[in-house]
């Protein structure tokens, strides 16, 4: 039987109305994605944004005889409770380093304390009715405002919110990340280039392969196990440190380098290397005059994104002991550090919540970082790849 | 060994001098640059060549030719030994070139490379400049290293190759910009700029258009005064006018090797007539 178009179009009708709901459904898929992905950046900013800010009140503070003892008496009695702790303490050193201030007095802006910061925020805070009534009438006399916070990206950790700082998160991340990347770089890098251009296709590299695609999904807290067990507690590595951190993380990192700079030597034409071989090229000579440096763009974006991966890592990291109270900026690779994501997870734990912001600024400056590591490979790629 | 004698128009290629050519080509050099004997190819199980004699003379273009899968290709790559790089690939038999079995232990096909250099179907410039391209392997044979040298080194193997006056105003642009017929010839370049006794050429103008399949004809005419040009191809025009010998493979097997003319007039076997005269292949 011949049919007409309109017979043809009626049938069509319930398959176009199939594939519509099909991108409906799958254009719904998309916007829920998007909107968790907004909502979660949203609150982080949100709640994270004032952690970039920091009450300060001016007050006059007095260089007496008495406060080098008892460095309470340098602030009028009033406004003792609304100055930070931690800068009162300082007076006494200032006094000893520059003994000209004895007997002075002076007006200065100086840190407020944590509950006065979470007062001019808005928050909830512990000040008492006559305290919010004088942090009231500084504010309406320009004596207290919020000031950008240069404390949380100098300091280390801190008891008192306003103290607290990332500085020797990120130090220690630095530190980490520069063990891990010299550790897992170069093994990896030429543990895929034997694997990929010297190693016979037999029975032990099959097993070898078949165990580096597991180790990319093992767990990541049994490296850190792994990293107690034989770092730690069989070569003494001290515990805490970058070094044995990092080296944790390079194992990590491993065979995530490893596929990826396999998958990039094997993306170079094999036209190349028979060009190589056929001028007289080594074996060696042809990997690391032509092969490499082709596959150089690919081996650095899986390197990137493999280091952004351990970057965020946190759990390996707990149990080498890198999840730690730090209030010294680091400055070493032996001695004890914490990284960026464990200092998130420290102060996620804080019962203040003047640190909830704390723990949201941290990781706004978290995803700051992996955003432009993860730019940065997608640069590197687009900038050094090769049309054939 | 068993030595058959066949007649005129039969399919075995008279062999009362192994691996001689039938006919001799009088206008041809006839100094022995390769001997190949008993040469036996296995590809795991399968063996791609069998038995294979020949003598293949300096400063001559000699063509191989005969359907896919004749092993052709495959005998050519065993010359400069390509076959290496596949795993599965076992041959016995001798290939001798000057006085040394190139498959003997102590012989480095490194070393071997560099004396039987290779233009390859689909032209392979590195992705250098064309400066680079020509340069690379003599500086890393030695054979260069004042940047006068280079230089001058880089100039002749391009005016060699043909390509001198297309590409002297842009040395340093990348090789992979130039047309297909230039790449090819930056390849030809490439491979004489190591000053090789031999080159491999495995179907060099498969890939190209008629003008420049012209071109790399003429180049191989010329540069037959140096080298000695060993060449694959499905084109039995392009054999006809380019070689003083050509061979064909049917089937891993050399059923005719002789003088080019006498191949196309008049040849010996029936298998290479019905190839020739396109009744098959």
């Amino acid at each position: 039987m011949r049919q007409s178009f309109d017979d043809i179009s009626a049938q069509l009708r319930a398959r176009h109305r199939k594939s519509a709901r099909l991108k409906w459904t799958s254009m719904g898929a998309l916007g829920l994605a998007v909107l968790f992905l907004v909502l979660f950046f949203a609150d982080m900013t949100i709640k994270g944004l004032p952690a970039f800010q920091q009450a300060q009140i001016q007050v006059e503070v007095d260089y007496s005889e008495q406060a080098s003892q008892l460095p309470l008496a340098a602030v009028n009695e009033d406004m003792r409770r609304l100055v930070s702790r931690g800068y009162l303490r300082l007076i006494p050193g200032r006094m000893q380093n520059n003994p000209e201030l004895l007997g002075t007095t002076t007006t200065e802006w100086v840190l407020a304390d944590g509950q006065v910061d979470q007062y001019l925020k808005g928050h909830h805070s512990r000040l008492s009715d006559s305290e919010k009534a004088v942090v009231d009438r500084l504010q309406e006399e320009g004596r207290a405002e919020l000031r950008f916070n240069t404390t949380f990206f100098t300091s280390g950790d801190s008891k008192m919110p306003e103290l607290a700082g990332i500085a020797s998160a990120a130090m220690g991340t630095v530190f980490t990340l520069i063990v891990t990347l010299a550790v897992a770089f170069p093994i990896g890098v030429m543990t895929a280039v034997y694997l990929e251009e010297f190693a016979p296709d037999n029975r032990f590299t099959q097993i070898i392969e078949i165990n580096i695609n597991n180790l990319a999904a093992i767990p990541s807290i049994l490296f850190g196990l792994l990293g107690l067990a034989i770092f730690i507690n069989f070569f003494g590595v001290p515990r805490s440190s970058p070094v044995v951190g990092g080296l944790t993380l390079a194992l990590m990192t491993l065979p995530v380098i490893i596929i990826a700079t396999r998958t990039a030597l094997r993306s170079v034409p094999d036209s190349i290397r028979h060009a190589a071989f056929g001028v007289g090229c080594s074996r060696w000579q042809v990997v690391r005059d032509h092969v490499l440096p082709l596959a150089l763009p690919g081996i650095m974006t899986g390197s990137i994104i493999g280091l952004a991966q351990a970057m965020g890592e946190t759990a390996p990291l707990i149990i080498v002991g890198m999840v730690a109270f730090i209030p010294d900026v680091t400055n070493s690779f032996t001695e004890a550090a914490t990284v960026l994501p464990a200092q998130i997870f420290t102060w996620a734990g804080e019962p203040d919540r003047a640190f909830i912001e704390k723990t949201s600024g941290g990781i706004l400056v978290l995803l700051a970082i992996l955003v432009t590591l993860n730019a940065s490979a997608v640069v590197l790629r687009k900038k050094f790849e090769r049309r054939w | 060994m068993n030595i058959k004698v066949a007649q005129r128009g039969e399919n075995v290629m008279k062999q009362d001098e192994l691996g001689q050519p039938v006919t001799r080509n009088e206008d041809a050099n006839h100094e022995l640059s390769i001997r190949v004997r008993d040469l036996d190819l296995w590809y795991g199980s399968f063996q791609a060549l069998k038995s294979i004699n020949m003598d293949l003379y300096q400063k001559n273009v000699t063509a191989l030719i005969g359907p896919s899968g004749c092993g052709k290709s495959t005998f050519l790559r065993c010359l400069n030994r390509m076959n290496d790089l596949i795993p599965s690939v076992s041959l016995t038999g001798l290939i001798e070139m000057d006085g040394r079995d190139v498959n003997e232990s102590k012989m480095d096909e490194v070393a071997l490379r560099r004396r039987v250099g290779m233009v390859f179907q689909k032209p392979n410039p590195f992705p250098k400049s064309i400066y680079d391209n020509i340069v690379y392997a003599p500086r890393m044979h030695d054979l260069v290293s004042r940047k006068a040298d280079q230089d001058e080194l880089v100039e002749k193997a391009l005016r060699d190759a043909g390509l001198w006056e297309e590409v002297k105003d842009k040395l340093q642009q990348p090789g992979t910009s130039l047309s297909g017929g230039q790449q090819q010839r930056l390849c030809i370049a490439r491979a004489i700029a190591v000053q090789p006794d031999v080159i491999l050429m495995d179907e060099p103008t498969s890939a190209l258009d008629p003008i420049s399949t012209a071109t790399i004809e003429d180049l191989m005419d010329k540069l037959k005064q140096q080298f000695t040009i060993i060449t694959v191809t499905h084109n039995m025009q392009q054999a006809a006018r380019v070689a003083d010998y050509t061979a064909f493979f049917h089937l891993g097997e050399v059923v005719e090797y002789n003088d080019t003319k006498t191949m196309f007039s008049n040849p010996y076997t029936k298998k290479a007539e019905d190839y020739i005269t396109g009744r098959y292949g």
